[in-house]
């Protein structure tokens, strides 16, 4: 499948890091992609143990949502992706927090990226698609390409945990970035999976669960007094 | 009771925050951003203006907490408006970030109140106490208070920082307090007008019946300037 810089002769790599920035200002910030409630149970307490949260993120909602943003940014339709997205995140909590964070995404890419495409899903979903739907149509706007969108999402699954981590944890930031340079490869494999995935079809997109992520975001939503909205 | 109407749609210039008005073509509510240490007083002075203005406006609050819901359940607890016109927004252990860098959660909040219960004449928006350098972005408010209080120390204005040298306004808090403390006003007063130049400053306390009447007045001439 084409790249869209080849029809619209934006998007190179430059582009790419504008919208992979973990500064993209997007929402993200908030959001701890599931690590807060893993530092409260003890799961995660060192480098050692977010660098495992990470992979299975990756491995997971990652790869999931790397898919649905090559499928968005390749040109399917977005509201059937939408609701592919929806049949994979069974947990209500995620749920709406995928659409928080596409709605942020949109609000974002409209004044960053203009354009037709944009502005059909935003009123189409005026409370927010799921974000790597939003994420592959803001790619498309870019004029960047699936693989683009797929990195994007991918590389979010591993660096929102770790930067909350940073926080929730004092850790070392060399070596809580260390982490995310040591996934690298493993990133790379993961959207290698979803482009191919998101070429095949739809019915080929992945499905990949992580349920103990569903279960601990549900509690996390009740908690009183927390740092991160997820 | 509003005091918007249609009119037709205009755009402010520079780098105001462009976008006036709402897509259906009415005018968006005033944003006024209150900004300031932990504690100062930020809350308390949003209760009052809130009590002050609801009969003649119509009033929504966003808050910004920074692990909590407290400064939204105190103002419901107080009831100083509807549940329906107070949002809390959380950010993400970095007040400032929410405010200021990244203001996408304050912005959805802002609009989520507007379709909710608008037409709205003002929005407040306060932010999660942070340190003297914390100020919000102009494309989330059209202008900004910064509270201090006394009790933070007097120097405080002579020291300076985005908040207390650009702030619309700055209010110095708690002057009750200024005997309990040993912090000098006059030295306050005179510190502040050197580092603001033109810019307003006001003295308040809280505790006072009618203690907010200073800022009051400066939200509503803002808030004319803002229909005019
Ligand atoms: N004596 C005195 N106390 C005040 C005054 N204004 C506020 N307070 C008290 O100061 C404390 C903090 O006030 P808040 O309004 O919660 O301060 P805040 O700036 O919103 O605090 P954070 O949101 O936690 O940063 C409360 O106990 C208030 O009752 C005042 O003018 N005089
Ligand atoms: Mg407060």
């Amino acid at each position: 499948m084409g790249r869209a810089s080849d029809q619209c002769g934006a998007g190179g790599r430059a582009t790419l890091l504008v919208l992979a920035d973990g500064r993209f200002p997007a929402g993200g910030h908030a959001h701890s992609g599931g690590v807060e409630a893993a530092v409260r149970a003890g799961r995660v307490d060192g480098v050692a143990t977010l660098a495992l949260f990470c992979r299975g993120r990756l491995q997971t909602a990652g790869l999931v949502a790397a898919a649905l943003a090559a499928a968005a940014a390749a040109g399917t339709d977005p509201l059937e992706l939408d609701a592919l997205a929806d049949a994979r995140t069974p947990s209500p909590a995620l749920r709406a927090t995928a659409r928080r964070l596409g709605r942020q995404v949109m609000r974002a890419a409209r004044v960053i990226w203009p354009g037709g495409e944009l502005d059909r899903l935003a009123a189409l979903r005026p409370r927010g698609a799921h974000h790597p739907v939003v994420l592959g149509v803001a790619a498309r706007s870019a004029g960047l390409g699936d693989e683009d969108a797929a990195y994007c999402c991918a590389y979010e699954a591993a660096q929102g945990p770790v930067t909350a981590a940073v926080r929730l944890l004092g850790l070392d930031p060399f070596e809580a970035t260390a982490v995310l340079a040591r996934l690298a490869p493993e990133i790379d494999r993961v959207v290698a999976d979803a482009v191919r995935a998101a070429h095949t079809g739809t019915e080929a997109l992945p499905a990949a669960s992580a349920p103990l992520l569903d279960i601990t975001a549900e509690a996390h939503a009740a908690w009183p007094v927390r740092l991160f909205t997820s | 009771m509003h005091l918007g109407h249609p009119h037709m749609p205009t755009e402010a210039g520079g780098d105001a925050p462009a976008r006036t008005v709402r897509p259906e073509g009415t005018r968006r509510a005033l944003r006024i951003g209150l900004g300031g240490p932990v504690g100062s007083g930020k809350t308390a002075t949003v209760a009052a203006l809130c009590r002050a203005l609801r009969a003649r406006l119509s009033l929504a609050v966003v808050t910004n907490d920074i692990y909590t819901r407290e400064d939204a359940e105190f103002l419901l607890r107080e009831a100083v408006l509807p549940p329906e016109r107070i949002k809390a927004v959380e950010t993400g252990a970095c007040p400032h970030t929410a405010i200021r860098d990244d203001i996408s959660a304050n912005l959805e909040a802002v609009e989520d109140l507007e379709d909710a219960v608008g037409p709205l004449d003002l929005i407040l928006v306060e932010s999660g106490g942070d340190n003297l350098t914390a100020t919000f972005s102009r494309g989330l408010v059209d202008a900004q208070i910064f509270v201090i209080d006394v009790a933070g120390g007097d120097d405080i204005p002579r020291k300076g920082g985005p908040g207390v040298t650009n702030a619309d306004l700055l209010v110095i808090n708690k002057t009750d307090l200024a005997p309990y403390v040993g912090s000098d006003l006059d030295r306050m007063a005179r510190d502040a007008r050197e580092r603001r130049g033109t810019l307003p400053s006001v003295m308040t306390s809280l505790k006072e019946a009618d203690g907010v009447a200073p800022v009051a007045r400066w939200v509503t001439d803002q808030l004319a300037a803002w229909v005019a």
